[in-house]
């Protein structure tokens, strides 16, 4: 335990806590040059940590479920294709429900989110100190932190794709005029004649409020929700590995427990994409 | 915990694997799968029509056999009559066989006892004369008094 410090002396609790909780990271300074891990307050950061496991993660997914579709076989599948299917199926079972639409990009954006946000969920599992123990002793970098989507960087990022996509989806399905509308004359039906006309103004413009802070609220949540989630387990981990021997029942239980986590964050993520884009795509 | 340019990384890497996703993993898998489901759906519909034509055929095969099963009685029927007529006329030829031999023993009967009769004849004309030989105990010329002892056959 705490075996990856890079200073002199015992490393305290809370160096160790703050310690796994930071992202390798690699910046363009003010004077031009990139420099590593000095990097706060700089936009110009880039989370390599993060960025090289999800990115990792993705292509597993990619080559996982690419090797399946490249050998599709209908009359003989084998066990492996058989999950992918049920995967596959599950998938598409929970679009259709949701979305009544025909949309060639809902139901592989809601796999690849699905698997991929598992995935990087599921490397909460890895006992908090092995990858970060190797990567300071044999490869020299100091600081690894593991699971990306404990970085609220990339769940945003993900988040604001997703964010477009409504955007563009109402577009699409309701024309330019649509969204201004759906910001507008929601909840509130402004009045379109007589006295009351004084007071559409207001009420379009308290629409417009309300609707622009639930359209924003949407990507934000669904970010904050899975970092969130992520974040606790990870830190209750990390928790955890501080406490000696006891940590390996603790360390069971709570990974027992965070496996539900894991799976439903990526359930949820997923399942709310599709709800929104739905949601953008019909009419009130 | 800042924001920082990963968060533009991370979408941009989004994009990407959702866009290969959507190019080369969705479509043949969920292909795989609509076909597989196509040809369950039609080895189904396959099993159902097998199965109408094994009840067509089981009925169809019952027509058959009961078609057989009617001409092999009346081949037995007519092979009975048949059988009957044979026997009858077997009987008739029998009868009628038996008859003409009846017919040709009795005719035979009665050549030979004709025959006999002639022979009788001759051998009493014989006995006749060797009686009288004794009688007379002479000699009586057999050729002098043929006419006579022919006559004497004759009414025997």
């Amino acid at each position: 335990m705490a075996s990856e410090e890079g200073h002199h002396g015992p490393e305290t609790s809370s160096e160790y806590i703050s310690h796994h909780l930071q992202n390798l990271q690699v910046c363009k300074s003010d004077s031009g040059e990139w420099v590593w891990n000095q990097c706060a307050g700089n936009f110009y950061t880039i989370n390599v940590d993060s960025m090289f496991w999800s990115v990792l993660l993705g292509l597993l997914f990619i080559f996982l479920f690419h090797r399946v579709a490249r050998r599709a076989s209908t009359s003989k599948p084998t066990r492996w294709q058989a999950f992918v299917e049920i995967i596959v199926e599950f998938v598409d079972g929970s679009v259709k429900d949701t979305f009544h639409g025909t949309s060639r990009l809902i139901a592989p954006l809601g796999l690849t989110i699905f698997v991929w946000v598992f995935f990087m969920n599921l490397m909460d599992l890895i006992p908090v100190d092995w990858i970060p123990w190797i990567s300071s002793n044999f490869l020299g970098i100091p600081y690894m932190k593991v699971v990306p989507s404990t970085d609220v960087n990339v769940t945003f990022g993900m988040s604001i794709a997703v964010f477009f996509l409504i955007i563009f989806y109402t577009t699409k399905y309701k024309g330019p005029f649509g969204l201004i509308k759906d910001l507008t004359l929601h909840p509130i039906a402004p009045p379109t004649k007589g006295i009351g006309l004084v007071f559409a103004p207001i009420i379009i413009a308290f629409n417009f409020i309300l609707e622009s802070v639930a359209l924003l609220a949407k990507p934000v949540s669904l970010s904050l929700r899975l970092f969130g989630n992520m974040f606790a387990g990870e830190l209750i981990f990390i928790l955890i590995a501080i406490l000696g021997l006891w940590q390996l029942p603790l360390h069971f239980g709570w990974a027992v427990f965070h496996v539900l986590i894991v799976t439903l964050q990526a359930f949820i993520f997923m399942m709310l994409t599709i709800v929104y884009l739905s949601l953008a795509s019909e009419s009130h | 915990m800042d924001i920082n340019l990963t968060l533009i990384g991370q979408t941009i890497a989004m994009i990407v694997f959702v866009g290969f996703c959507m190019k080369f993993i969705w479509p043949p898998i969920l292909n795989a799968i609509e076909e597989r489901q196509k040809q369950i759906e039609h080895g189904l519909a396959a099993a159902d029509r097998g199965e109408e034509k094994l009840k067509q055929a089981q009925a169809e095969a019952e027509d058959i056999i009961a078609d057989a099963r009617r001409q092999a009685t009346s081949i037995i029927d007519q092979a009975n009559a048949r059988a009957n007529e044979i026997v009858a006329d077997g009987k008739a030829a029998g009868q009628k066989e038996r008859e003409r031999q009846l017919a040709a023993a009795e005719a035979e009967i009665q050549a030979e006892t004709n025959r006999a009769r002639e022979e009788l004849r001759g051998q009493v004309s014989a006995v006749a004369i060797a009686g009288a030989e004794k009688i007379l105990m002479r000699e009586i010329d057999a050729n002098a008094h043929e006419d006579i002892l022919g006559k004497l056959a004759q009414e025997l």
